[in-house]
Parts: structure tokens; C-alpha cells; sequence
């Protein structure tokens, strides 16, 4: 700091510049206080609500704490002992990857074909975008409402809808068989909106050149869509992808409006387990050790992510 | 890991932007396969819509009548939005919806926006790593958090309050993220000069860097507040008294409260919906720009 700070008085010297009233040390601590001025809102709010509650929550799963704050005692990771030879838990762990393996290919493929589509420029773009994008608006209880009606075994167009085709009824939500194909279907109906948004946006920034060179070298509409659009969408699919597995890794609000985990359990996710041994069950400290075996997931399906998409962008 | 949550629609690149009609291409007969298409792909994604809002209109003997019709015996009417509006508690959960997620919104942007600057800008000593902690947290899921911020609010005597259902929600590293990339952009002479004319952080704060960031400042506020206004979990868990709950935690209680009342319930979906999908109608142009520039990195 000092050598700095001579080294400058000197060339300041040399240069016969006089700056008297600033010397580089009190400018830069300045700086420093102003830095941390603009940042202490958010930097305190940050360290309240996120930094503490990771930290505070890592300090609960290592205790036997219920939600009467009794007999709590720290018991070391035996709560992670437990959940890894809890049936219940991999149960929920395995419906959460089985969810997020269902939901992630149709929202990028349905996403997909309906941006491809909008974008052959028909009339009525604001009608078409309204359509597709508008659920993504609801909340999810809106949702849940909406298709617990559809999905209704006596008076819901659903199986109305089959009974016309001669289909017997489903008893959708109940049926272990269907309630998690059901929920994905709603949950797709729901998003799809988000992403086909971004493939618009990206449908729209490739360039019109590529497609005249293309069809001057006689490449018919089909081949274009698949030797210039699909690769140039790339960088967006890699991204829905990440996103959208990410998303689905942390469902909980669907399932638990439309099935409550059910039936027998088969469509309760991780989310639902930890706010079931927290808020039902009281049994604050497993639950907070469940919730770090679903952070483990969230890191270790981002590094995954993180190598694939590293590997993606060197070739 | 920052490398798998960094948008690149908001990093270096300019921001893509869906222009309000995408290129005209010229009309051709395969168009009408296409059309037929998407029309019948339309039909399908309002389909939930409208049976809700047609359900909505009858009356619960016809709503629950088999086999299920699109024109009911007794006619249309609005009894069951009456009914909800004057009996139920959903004028009290839009207002606890506004209310929450004007002020969520409201400080999201103001800190996050303040912070944005200071990692933009100012060289201040520790900035590199709260930076660093502060884009690794983006990895951080909210529903993690709940029993821990649950205790928390119980020590903060919390529980059943606006604050408690607003607090943990104003942190949004990805929008510091956001925010800090697009303030690198702004050029900096002007500041500058500003600067050296005697004008302090503040001021050339509010008065140059904000003025020319209001697109952006835009963006991340329809992101937050819709993010706000849809939220369930957190609302559902820190809530239980009726009269402060938000309308998706409210919605939530309808169905024990009504009963089998299936006009009324899809009513009040309808006017849950309602809201949004308005605010959508007049503002479609900035809300699919925010969502297509802060999308990325919102999730």
C-alpha cells in the first residue's frame, strides 16, 4: 500500500501534477465505503433470509428438534442415517426424478413445435402467443383447480371427452397408473408458455441470410428446419434444458393441490416429504436433513449440467 | 456452477427482444395445414378456460349434473361469482396479494438494483467474493429454506404477518446478476462527468444510471411481482389465519370451505385469474420482452 502510494506521490511529482487533496489510499477507502453502502440493503436481507437459514438449517438436521422445541438435542447425522434407510424418502426422491424425466422432454419438445409454428408468421400472432402463454400467469392453485375439474371422473370433460370416442372412464387422480402422467400434463399445460417464449425470442435473432443461402442451394423447407433452425436453436435448448430440470426438481405445489403426494404416496415429490416431516409430522431436524439430501441432488445434478454444457461449448 | 445459471440472453449480448410481429413471410397454401395446426393446438390450451369459465356460469345443480353439458338447462348467470364475492374471503386475499406483492416487488428492485450498482461500478474492498457467494447462492432452492425460515419467523414473531410472508421473499441474486450485467453496459463518460462536476454516488445513482435503465428496471419488476404473486409454498407456510392469506394459499382453502360447490370454486378461479391475465392483455409487449430478457436467469 505505502509503495503504492509513494510510487504515485512520485509519478504525480514527476508529472508536476499536484493532487494534494486526494491521495489514492483515502479515494480507494472511499470507494470501498461507498461499495458497501449501495450493497448493505440487499447484503443484510441476503445474510438474514438465505445465508442464515442454509446455515441455521444445516445446524437443525444435526438435531432431534420437533416443533415444540423440546427436547431437542444435537445427535450428529444420525436424521441422515435415517433418511438414507428411509423407504419413504427414496420413494419421494425417485417420484421427484421420475416427474422431472416425464415433464422436462415434453416441455421442450411441445415448447418447440408451438414457437416453430408461431413463427411462420400467420395472422393473429397476439391471439397465438396469448394462448399458449397466458397459464404460465396462473398460480398454481388456479391451475390446480382448473384441471382437478377437467381431470373429474363423473363431470369432467376429460373423460367426457373419451366417452364420445367410446373410451371407458379414468379415474385419473386416484389411479396410480395415471395421477403422475395427469400431473405432467397439467404441469405442461402450465409452463410450455415460459419456454416457448424463449424459443420465439431465439427463432427470431437467426439470420434470414442462412435460410436464402440454403434455399439458392436447394434445400427444401424440411431440410432447412433441420440443417439451420434446430442447430441454431442449440444454445437454447442446452439452456431450457438446464432450467427445466432444474424447475421440476423442485415441484411440490401441483402435486400437492391436485393428489396430496397421492395415491398410496406414488406422486409425492422430496418438496412435499420435507414440508410433510416439518409441518405434519413436526419433526423439525429430519425434515431439515431431508432438505439437505435434496440440496445434494440440486448440486449434484448442476455439476452434471455444468461438465455437459463445458464439454458442449469446447467441441 | 455460475456457468450453468449465467443467461446469456443478459450477458454480453444485448437482450433479445420478440418484436411485436415477427417477419411477414408470404402466405403459402402449406400455410393452411399449419394453421389448421396451431388452431387446433390453441383450442386445446384455452380448453381448460373455458370449461372453467362455462362451469362458472351455472348453477351448482347443473354444475354437478351428469352427463356434463356446455349448455345447461337452467341457463347462465353469474349467482356464483356473487356468491364468492359477498360470502367468501377473496376480496380480502387480492387485497393481501397486491399489498405483498407491491412491496416485494418494490424492495427486490430497489436493493437488488443498489447492489447491481455497487458490483457495476465501485471497486470496494471484498467485492469479488460477496460476488462470488452471491451468484453460488443462485443455486440455493427456496423450498429448502422453509423449516429454518420457518423457526426463524417464529423467533421474529413473524407467523400470521404481511412482513412474515414478504421478508424472505425480497432475495433475488439472479436480479443482482441481471441488474450488475446491464449496468455494465451503460456508458460510463457520463457518470463520469458527472463525477467531476461534484455530484455524489447518489445522485448520479437516481438521476443518470436509473432514468437510462428503465427497461430493464421494468423486466425485473414484472419478473418479481408475477414470481410474487403466484407464489404458494412460502405464503401457505408462514399463513394460517385465513384473513391474511394470499389468493393462492386462499384458493388453496376453498374447496373444504364450499364444499362441493364446483361453479363456485371454478368462480374463483376465474377471478384469481382474473388479475394477470389483464395486467397480460395491456402490458403483453413488456411482459414477454421481461420474460424473454430475465427468463434466464429468473428460474
Amino acid at each position: 500500500m505505502t509503495t503504492a502510494a509513494q510510487l504515485n506521490r512520485r509519478t504525480a511529482a514527476l508529472d508536476g501534477l499536484a493532487k494534494p487533496a486526494k491521495t489514492p489510499l483515502s479515494s480507494k477507502r472511499r470507494d470501498s465505503l461507498h461499495g458497501w453502502a449501495f450493497a448493505a440493503p440487499f447484503v443484510i436481507a441476503f445474510l438474514l433470509f438465505l445465508i442464515w437459514p442454509v446455515i441455521f438449517g444445516f445446524y437443525q438436521s444435526l438435531t432431534s428438534q420437533s416443533i415444540t422445541g423440546a427436547n431437542s438435542e444435537l445427535i450428529g447425522f444420525a436424521n441422515y442415517a435415517e433418511a438414507f434407510g428411509d423407504v419413504e424418502m427414496w420413494r419421494s426422491l425417485g417420484n421427484t426424478l421420475w416427474f422431472t424425466v416425464l415433464s422436462t422432454i415434453p416441455l421442450v419438445v411441445v415448447a418447440l413445435v408451438l414457437a416453430l409454428l408461431v413463427n411462420l408468421g400467420l395472422p393473429g400472432q397476439w391471439l397465438w402467443r396469448l394462448s399458449f402463454f397466458m397459464p404460465f400467469l396462473l398460480a398454481s392453485t388456479v391451475v390446480s383447480l382448473f384441471w382437478v375439474w377437467m381431470y373429474n371422473p363423473q363431470l369432467g370433460l376429460i373423460n367426457d371427452i373419451l366417452s364420445t370416442f367410446g373410451l371407458p372412464a379414468v379415474d385419473w387422480l386416484q389411479d396410480q397408473n395415471t395421477a403422475m402422467i395427469a400431473i405432467v400434463i397439467a404441469t405442461v399445460w402450465w409452463t410450455a408458455g415460459f419456454n416457448f417464449l424463449l424459443y420465439l425470442a431465439a427463432l427470431q435473432n437467426i439470420p434470414e441470410q442462412q435460410y436464402e443461402a440454403a434455399a439458392l442451394d436447394g434445400a427444401g423447407k424440411w431440410r432447412q428446419l433441420f440443417s439451420i433452425t434446430i442447430p441454431n436453436l442449440a444454445p437454447t435448448t442446452i439452456l431450457i434444458l438446464i432450467l427445466q430440470v432444474l424447475a421440476s426438481l423442485k415441484v411440490f405445489d401441483q402435486i400437492y393441490q391436485m393428489t396430496a403426494g397421492g395415491p398410496g404416496g406414488s406422486t409425492r415429490s422430496i418438496v412435499e416429504y420435507v414440508y410433510e416431516t416439518g409441518f405434519t409430522a413436526y419433526r423439525l431436524g429430519y425434515a431439515s436433513a431431508v432438505a439437505y439430501v435434496f440440496f445434494a441432488l440440486i448440486i449434484i445434478v448442476s455439476l452434471i449440467q455444468l461438465r455437459i454444457s463445458a464439454r458442449k461449448g469446447a467441441s | 456452477m455460475t456457468q450453468t445459471l449465467t443467461p446469456p440472453a443478459s450477458s454480453d449480448t444485448p437482450p433479445r427482444i420478440i418484436s411485436a410481429r415477427p417477419r411477414r413471410k408470404p402466405f403459402r397454401p402449406s400455410s393452411v395445414v399449419a394453421v389448421v395446426i396451431l388452431a387446433v393446438l390453441a383450442i386445446i390450451w384455452l380448453l381448460p378456460f373455458a370449461w372453467a369459465f362455462v362451469t362458472s356460469l351455472k348453477s351448482e345443480t347443473d354444475a354437478g349434473a351428469v352427463p356434463v353439458t356446455w349448455f345447461p338447462e337452467g341457463g347462465f348467470s353469474f349467482d356464483a361469482y356473487t356468491k364468492v364475492l359477498t360470502e367468501g374471503n377473496i376480496p380480502q386475499w387480492a387485497f393481501n396479494s397486491i399489498l405483498t406483492s407491491v412491496v416485494i416487488t418494490v424492495i427486490t428492485v430497489v436493493i437488488s438494483a443498489l447492489a447491481g450498482y455497487a458490483f457495476s461500478r465501485i471497486d470496494f474492498t471484498g467485492k469479488k467474493v460477496l460476488f462470488f457467494v452471491i451468484i453460488a447462492s443462485i443455486i440455493v432452492p427456496p423450498q429448502m429454506l422453509i423449516v429454518p425460515l420457518f423457526y426463524q419467523m417464529l423467533a421474529f414473531d413473524m407467523i400470521d404477518t404481511y412482513w412474515g410472508i414478504i421478508l424472505p421473499q425480497i432475495i433475488a441474486p439472479a436480479m443482482v446478476f441481471i441488474l450488475k450485467k446491464f449496468f455494465d453496459q451503460v456508458p460510463i463518460e457520463l457518470e463520469e462527468a458527472a463525477r467531476v462536476d461534484g455530484a455524489s454516488r447518489l445522485r448520479v445513482f437516481t438521476q443518470i444510471v436509473l432514468p437510462l435503465s428503465r427497461p430493464i428496471l421494468a423486466a425485473v419488476s414484472i419478473f418479481v411481482f408475477i414470481a410474487a404473486w403466484n407464489n404458494f409454498l412460502w405464503p401457505f407456510i408462514v399463513v394460517n389465519d385465513s384473513s391474511l392469506m394470499t389468493l393462492p394459499v386462499g384458493l388453496q382453502t376453498i374447496e373444504s370451505a364450499f364444499g362441493v360447490q364446483y361453479a363456485q370454486n371454478m368462480a374463483s378461479a376465474i377471478l384469481a385469474a382474473l388479475p394477470l391475465i389483464i395486467v397480460f392483455l395491456f402490458f403483453q409487449r413488456q411482459i414477454i420482452k421481461g420474460v424473454a430478457t430475465t427468463g434466464f436467469g429468473g428460474q
